[in-house]
């Protein structure tokens, strides 16, 4: 497995770990109360810079690992990382769309802010898909 | 599924006429992963000309040597 694999399914774990996480603390925290008057923006700014500092430590430590052979990355490496940007940013948009429907709306700021967020998870989860298929099976040459 | 590229080539065969050259030692040579010559030599991904290019030099062959196109693809 490449060093860019296993950054993939690292980039994967961490995130499910981080929103994971991130609803757990927020359901215990609203303790039965409604989700939209609990506080929340503490939690989302620790879900995403732990999972950036969380990742960025993993990465690291598996590049400790195997030599400079192990760290390699390359032109077919660079090609699946373009490629899976590209099918996470389109859920980067329809996150964006999403919310900028409930401020049309003049839903809760709460609601606006985790659909923003469900975007970037779903960004995070299917571009490391994306990745870790690429790597397994090839990528595609249209 | 992906698509497998309609290239052959005969890099396998090159490695072995080359004292059974290893993927790995070839992927030093071209600065690239083990697991791209793999998928290069398996189909699965159609290396940019410039890693056709070192690959044909490696062997000391014409990059016909390594690369083959079906008539009427």
């Amino acid at each position: 497995m490449s060093f860019e694999h296993r950054g993939a399914w690292i980039q994967l774990a961490v995130t499910i770990g981080a929103y994971a996480t991130y609803l757990t603390l927020l359901v215990r925290r609203a303790d039965g109360a409604p989700l939209s008057a609990t506080p929340y923006g503490d939690l989302i700014a620790w879900m995403i810079g732990g999972s950036i500092v969380v990742g960025v430590v993993l990465t690291i430590i598996i590049g400790m690992f195997g030599g400079e052979r192990a760290r390699r990355t390359d032109v077919r490496d660079r090609a699946i990382n373009r490629l899976s940007d590209q099918v996470g940013a389109s859920f980067i948009i329809i996150g964006a769309v999403a919310a900028m429907i409930l401020a049309i709306l003049e839903v809760e700021h709460f609601w606006i802010a985790n659909a923003i967020l469900v975007g970037f998870v779903a960004s995070g989860i299917l571009s490391s898909i994306a990745r870790i298929v690429m790597h397994r099976t090839g990528v595609p040459s249209w | 599924m992906v698509k497998p590229t309609r290239v052959t080539n005969r890099i396998r065969a090159l490695r072995d006429e080359h004292g059974d050259m290893t993927q790995g030692q070839l992927a030093d040579a071209l600065g690239v992963t083990r697991q791209t010559v793999n998928a290069i030599e398996q189909g699965k991904y159609s290396p940019s000309l410039e890693v056709a290019f070192q690959i044909a030099r490696v062997f000391g062959v014409g990059l016909d040597d390594v690369f083959q196109y079906p008539d009427g693809a």
